[in-house]
């Protein structure tokens, strides 16, 4: 491949690292499968449910009563655009963990709505994943996932489930929603993960 | 997924700011109608520009095409919009998506509902419905801006005549005699325009966001299954997932 012929692309920005084949964008774009789900506080719920059967469960209240973070973070779509310095605040995932007893080495995540995704459990742990509830100082929109989403930037966003429900963990990996649409199983952004090589 | 180097194969004018780029990509595994494509375009000094675009076309070997529409400052909208000719060269990796699809063999009414440059997807479902010659029940709701804005409008009115199903919204700028004054797309319309949710029909809903959360929480409410209920939104990074 040489070079495309009339394409000079746009003044090189070369103060922030992306992973390869991301560009910047200011916006937060919205991309999502099917309808956005409107689950209101009072009926939600987050459960993590072990290999065992073993369902642990929070409501709302209990949700806001953990004590939170505000992880500031790079978000890398599949869909090419990344998004820097993010600010967020939730609840992180070694917190709700703490006292479920595991020996799983796979997380699948289940939405409200059906989405399912799955990433490793170890990829949920020591301080890369939240349960987050605010962004950039408001109230997580639905159409963001609110009003509560996985946030677990380390990977390509579609591992951030919206509208998060549940996690299930197990010995098996039970590939999610765009991991059996072509989409690549683990998807890290800087092994340019994007896609099964089919 | 590997990247395949393509060539611009041929250009044409849809409106005054959008364009069907044809593009012959050796190799090309095919496509189901509603996929996308990611196109790259390296610039002299190796510098890379990466963007997802909807396929327009139906599958047909190395030929596939899509329709771009310009975007204020945008980076690859810009080259495909106005610079690019016959002859450039330019890589393609795809076919991407597999949830935003028709394939022929669904039997269950479509409803496709488009806003503005969401439609190119939906037209490459138009077509393959067309060329399959299936007999699911097809309906095409398609708001835009005014007339002028309209891509596709001679195939459009052509298969209009053909008895396709088609039908417009105009959101700023009505043709003459329209009985509908400009407007967006609102509930009575829409719902008028839908399958009943007792048929269990499959709708797809493309467009920017604020017309696709609109378009699908409309459905969902007049009872729609929201599982029956695809959607791509289209931002300026837009795209699956």
């Amino acid at each position: 491949m040489g070079f495309t012929r009339g394409f000079s692309g746009r003044p090189r920005r070369q103060a922030v690292d992306l992973p390869p084949g991301q560009y910047l964008t200011e916006d937060f774009p919205v991309l999502t499968a099917g309808p956005t789900q409107h689950v209101p506080t009072e009926r939600w719920e987050f459960t993590v449910t072990t290999e065992t059967g073993q369902v642990h469960r929070w409501d709302w209240p209990a949700l806001m009563a953990i004590p939170a973070e505000t992880p500031t973070v790079d978000l890398h779509c599949v869909t090419s655009w990344s998004k820097i310095a993010t600010e967020w605040r939730g609840v992180s995932l070694d917190t709700l963990l703490a006292d479920v007893e595991t020996t799983a080495e796979y997380a699948l995540i289940s939405s409200y709505g059906g989405y399912t995704t799955n990433l490793p459990l170890e990829d949920l742990i020591d301080g890369k994943a939240w349960i987050a509830y605010q962004y950039d100082g408001e109230d997580l929109p639905a159409e963001h996932g609110g009003p509560a989403r996985l946030l677990v930037p380390h990977l390509y966003f579609w591992k951030s489930a919206k509208w998060v429900r549940d996690i299930t963990l197990s010995h098996s990996d039970e590939p999610g929603f765009w991991e059996t649409a072509g989409y690549h199983n683990y998807g890290d952004p800087w092994r340019e993960q994007r896609y099964w090589d089919t | 997924m590997s990247w395949r180097a393509a060539t611009i194969a041929g250009v044409r004018p849809e409106t005054p700011t959008a364009r069907t780029v044809a593009l012959q990509v050796p190799g090309w595994p095919g496509h189901e109608a509603g996929q996308h494509l990611d196109l790259r375009l390296t610039a002299e000094d190796g510098y890379t520009a990466t963007r997802s675009y909807s396929i327009a076309s139906v599958p047909d070997g190395e030929a596939v095409e899509v329709t771009v529409e310009r975007l204020k400052d945008g980076e690859v909208s810009t080259y495909l919009t106005d610079g690019a000719s016959a002859g450039d060269q330019v890589e393609v990796r795809g076919p991407v998506g597999g949830w935003f699809v028709w394939r022929p063999r669904q039997t269950e009414p479509v409803l496709l509902v488009g806003g503005g440059s969401g439609v190119v997807p939906l037209m490459s479902v138009v077509r393959r419905h067309r060329e399959t010659g299936s007999q699911a029940p097809l309906r095409l709701l398609y708001s835009v801006r005014d007339p002028d804005a309209i891509l596709y409008r001679d195939e459009l009115a052509a298969l209009d005549k053909d008895g396709v199903d088609i039908g417009y919204v105009f959101t700023r700028q009505a043709p003459e005699g329209w009985p509908r004054p400009p407007g967006r797309l609102d509930a009575p319309l829409l719902i008028a325009t839908a399958f009943s949710p007792d048929l269990a029909p499959t709708s797809y809903a493309c467009g920017p966001t604020r017309f696709v959360e609109d378009v699908a929480d409309l459905l969902v409410i007049a009872g729609h299954d929201p599982r029956r209920l695809r959607t791509e939104r289209f931002g300026p990074s837009g795209g699956n997932p």
